[in-house]
């Protein structure tokens, strides 16, 4: 007792010896520790590193503005190397010995099922920013990327009814994100009167750098006199020698289109975008939003990296989204404490990108826009689809049996994240 | 007033032409005089011409439509260059212009005369934006206008694009271009896509023509429409129904020759990744993990490359081909000189060592590229296909990189059999101690060894950045694959890479239709084990005393 009240003393001390002398300094001594779990090293640098640097550009402009509480924030940069056990630790090590008190972190699912156990039982706050196959929801993360309503159905609806898609191929690579995407499609599908004939699954393996027959296959179903389309949720790496073959093999975008979920502007940035003009790609937000947020936003980032040519992405806009709906919340709290964070995060809005206000949901996901853009050949999407509102993230998809009766509602009195409406029962899972 | 001036300009060069146009195209088109009654109820020629700076795409495509019916002598560059994204239109009138490059400088057009605008950069003009559905018509649109095209490749691109979306209200345009026709090839399209349309036709003897011209195309068009073909004579049924199954059957043939394509392709691949290997771990046996980086390092080679001459992509990959062999023989040679030199006959530490290196040199490209993949851009000479006909298309990337592998193969061959190097090399791989003893300099021979694999990694790069990433990752994807075939092949034999490699490549190709690409994958290592287990040497063992140590 005495313990803590030394310690208040001190840190009112330090804050007064702060006011009065205003040296960066003496911030040191007490700042709010964020951390960034992103991988800086092995396969999923390449998406992950420009994540991590957006935060502490994030961070950055927060403590110009003078911080957060009246405090600095201070980032703690640890690097899991894309292995999914690592991560586990590093997120231990994140709040346990570097007290932080909120993370951001994660990119692929598995690495966020590695980390999930962990901030539950420290009961700390994860914000995820990458568009995910659903089926989740935990008290402990923000989910600020799309889910599958948010991207998945939306880009599907926009096929069916623009372009009269009526053969659908959906390819991916094999995991979690495909598998659980593509078995919600194909029962979305199949629920609008898709015949199971008028439908092809395939999955490759990660890293998949031989097209020829897999996009042959493609080539012949595509040519049954239906129109096809292709719904990729092939991962990153993969697609470049897919979009190379589609192109060598004549396939053009007017012929078979192909709409990926995983494909971005980052990606598109390691690519010679000719061969792929009108190709498309379904995301909550694109670099060529035309809106003085996102102009406002793209140059800072340009100015931060010191690199006139980086290009913004989806997860970009997701942390911005995320790391000032967590300012937010502290503020509406008026405390870092994770449990009141928790709270004081569910029903906070913050302006977008895209030109409007996205809200954190009892769910933990946010309401987004959902856009649809055709390849350009500069490497940048033209937005020729747009949602005429905002879509609000939905945990548990309406199209899966499984799924289809549970809700998620992290307020009182309800709080839980998996509440079957039929049964009136909480499974009792923590997610 | 200048713009005024030009509108009017533009009316009268219109109808001028208008009649014109008229006398050249007799049918298809709808006479241009409907626009004029219809010019009531529906925008003009001049208002679609402005709303094709409208953002909107279906206000775009509603102008296409009737540019495409009034059919201007403007209509036809001004599709071509909206389709090649080279139509623009002035920020501050709108006028509309259609830009060349020429050099390093834009040249701007403009379509309704006036005089034509030389800059750097595109300041000051905006593209006409198109979509996927304005792509269509506008292929659709051109494809009519290019019948009558002097160059017989474009109208034969003109007929393909028809045959995907049979329309019968082309029938009696291309009934008239088609007695016209002197290419064979265009003319037996064209005859294909009147057949199509002739199934629908009341007369008997037409139908049973269409369905003996329809047995006889690959089109995937004919095809669809015989199975969509509902006749309710008994005879045309039969007829039908034999057309199709001789079309299936002919289709099923030239599956099986594209299959083994794709597997050669997928097998010079791998052979090429593999050779290097071959030398290092076949001929020196060292076992060299950091051998994907070598690959890597090549393929980094050509990126640069590419920087270094911009605006001669053709030539770049030729040249990156000797320079990445220099490339990757230096870094392999110092690695050979700081690091394995000092652990021969002790393959587990060299395991380790050279993994340690793999690290490093992932890392240092890391550090000095970025970890984000860098694009190679592929030559207009390698995209594209080789038609063989409408179901058979040989990709040239693919054909040339077998070319390749083989031209790399042989030389090898002949460095290994004829020259000193490879004499020296022999000699050494199979007694050390005894060629040391003719005055061979084994330290020296060993160094160049490993250069000469290492360098021959680099130019798998080379091929390699052309077909996947260039990224820190690409030498772990193939590190796996090369022992694979250099084992199953038989250390230390040449030839031995080559046909494991190859035949990895089709039995992969073979399993994956039906098992999938996974699965696949997973049954050719199932295989290899199995195999390594009754033949541990692999396919053509070596023989002799190298054999026996």
């Amino acid at each position: 007792m005495i313990k803590t009240r030394l310690k208040n003393l001190a840190i009112a001390a330090a804050v007064t010896a702060t006011s009065l002398a205003g040296t960066s300094l003496s911030w040191a001594a007490d700042t709010i520790k964020v951390g960034i779990l992103h991988s800086l090293s092995g396969t999923m640098a390449i998406s992950e590193t420009t994540l991590k640097d957006t935060m502490l550009m994030l961070i950055d402009e927060q403590n110009k503005k003078g911080g957060v509480l009246g405090k600095k924030l201070e980032p703690v940069v640890v690097d899991p190397a894309s292995d999914w056990p690592l991560f586990a630790e590093k997120a231990r090590e994140l709040i346990t010995k570097d007290k932080a008190v909120v993370t951001f972190g994660c990119w692929t699912s598995v690495s966020r099922k590695s980390v999930l156990p962990v901030f539950e039982e420290l009961n700390s706050i994860l914000f995820y920013p990458v568009q995910y196959e659903g089926e989740e929801s935990s008290k402990n993360v923000f989910y600020t990327g799309a889910a599958p309503n948010q991207q998945a159905i939306p880009a599907v609806d926009y096929l069916m009814n623009e372009l009269g898609v009526t053969r659908w191929v959906l390819a991916g690579t094999d995991y979690v994100y495909p598998r659980t995407t593509n078995k919600i499609l194909e029962a979305y599908l199949t629920a609008k009167g898709v015949e199971k004939g008028d439908i092809m699954i395939n999955y490759t393996p990660f890293g998949h750098s031989d097209w020829q027959s897999i996009v042959s296959d493609i080539k012949k179903f595509g040519t049954a006199g239906k129109k096809t389309a292709v719904v990729s949720t092939i991962n990153g790496d993969a697609n470049v020698p897919f979009y190379k073959e589609l192109g060598n093999q004549g396939i053009s975008a007017e012929d078979i289109p192909v709409i990926a979920f995983s494909v971005g502007e980052e990606e598109l940035s390691g690519l010679d975008t000719k061969p792929l003009v009108g190709h498309l790609a379904a995301w909550n937000y694109f670099m060529s939003v035309d809106t003085d947020e996102n102009d406002g936003f793209i140059s800072a980032w340009k100015q931060y990296i010191k690199d006139n040519k980086r290009v913004t992405n989806d997860p970009m806009e997701a942390h911005y989204i995320g790391f000032n709906m967590w300012v937010k919340a502290v503020e509406k709290a008026g405390t870092t404490d994770p449990a009141a964070v928790q709270k004081a995060l569910i029903g906070v809005a913050v302006p977008n990108l895209s030109g409007g206000y996205s809200a954190m949901l009892p769910n933990h996901h946010i309401t987004k826009p959902v856009l649809i853009g055709e390849i350009q050949d500069n490497g940048q999407f033209d937005i020729v689809w747009k949602t005429s509102g905002l879509v609000p993230g939905d945990a548990w998809s309406d199209y899966l049996p499984g799924s289809r009766d549970l809700i998620s509602d992290w307020r009182a009195p309800l709080s839980c994240g998996n509440y079957n409406v039929k049964s009136k029962k909480c499974s009792g899972q923590n997610y | 007033m200048r713009k005024r001036m030009r509108e009017r300009t533009t009316i009268t060069m219109a109808r001028s032409l208008l009649s014109l146009l008229l006398f050249f195209l007799l049918g298809g088109c709808p006479s241009p005089s409907l626009s004029a009654v219809q010019a009531t109820d529906e925008p003009t020629l001049q208002d679609a011409w402005k709303t094709l700076t409208d953002k909107s795409y279906r206000n775009k495509e509603k102008a296409i439509a009737i540019i495409a019916r009034n059919n201007t002598a403007e209509a036809y560059p001004v599709m071509k260059a909206m389709l090649e994204g080279k139509l623009y239109f002035s920020a501050r009138d709108k006028a509309l212009f259609i830009v060349e490059k020429q050099g390093k400088n834009h040249k701007f057009t403009p379509l309704f005369g006036g005089k034509s605008i030389t800059q750097t950069n595109k300041h000051g003009f905006d593209k006409v934006k198109i979509n996927n559905r304005l792509r269509t018509r506008l292929r659709q649109a051109l494809a009519q206008l290019q019948l009558r095209h002097p160059d017989r490749d474009l109208r034969l691109t003109a007929v393909q694009e028809l045959l995907k979306r049979p329309d019968p209200g082309t029938a009696g345009l291309i009934q008239d271009v088609v007695k016209k026709e002197t290419d064979p090839e265009v003319r037996t399209a064209m005859r294909t896509l009147l057949a199509i349309n002739q199934l629908d036709s009341t007369d008997r003897n037409k139908q049973r023509k269409a369905i003996s011209e329809l047995a006889g195309s690959l089109n995937p068009s004919a095809l669809n429409a015989l199975s969509a073909y509902r006749p309710t004579d008994a005879t045309l049924k039969n007829l039908a129904s034999a057309a199709i199954r001789n079309i299936n059957e002919r289709r099923e043939r030239y599956d099986r020759a594209e299959m083994v394509f794709f597997g050669l392709s997928l097998g010079s691949v791998l052979a090429l990744a593999a050779i290097g290997l071959a030398i290092t771990f076949g001929v020196m046996g060292v076992i060299n993990m950091a051998h994907g980086e070598l690959i890597m390092i090549g393929a980094y080679t050509t990126y640069v490359i590419q920087l270094l001459m911009p605006g001669h992509i053709g030539l770049s990959v030729i040249v990156a081909v000797p320079a990445a062999f220099v490339v990757s023989a230096l870094v392999g040679m110092a690695i050979e000189l700081s690091v394995i030199r000092h652990l021969y006959g002790r393959p587990l530490e060299t395991l380790l060592a050279t993994f340690g290196v793999s690290l490093i040199l992932q890392q240092a490209v890391r550090s000095i590229f970025s970890p984000l993949n860098r694009s190679v851009e592929t030559p207009e000479w390698m995209s594209g296909a080789f038609q063989v006909n409408e179901v058979l298309a040989l990709t040239w990337n693919r054909l040339y990189i077998i070319i390749f592998c083989l031209i790399v193969f042989a030389t090898l061959i002949l460095v290994m059999k004829k020259t000193l190097l490879g004499l020296q090399v022999r000699a050494v791989s199979q007694n050390r101690l005894m060629a040391r003893a003719m005055g061979v300099r084994s330290k020296w021979v060993d160094a160049l060894t490993f250069g000469l694999g290492s360098g021959i990694a680099g130019m798998a790069g080379v091929a390699l950045s052309l077909l996947t990433n260039v990224g820190t990752n690409l030498g772990q994807a193939y590190i796996i694959d090369s022992f694979m075939v250099v084992v199953f092949g038989g250390v230390g034999n040449l030839w031995g890479t080559l046909v494991a490699g190859m035949s990895l490549g089709v039995i992969n190709k073979l399993l994956e239709p039906w098992a999938g690409a996974v699965l696949a994958k997973i049954l050719v290592l199932v295989f290899i084990i199995l195999f390594i287990q009754k033949r541990p040497t692999g396919l053509f063992p070596q023989r002799g005393r190298a054999a026996e140590d």
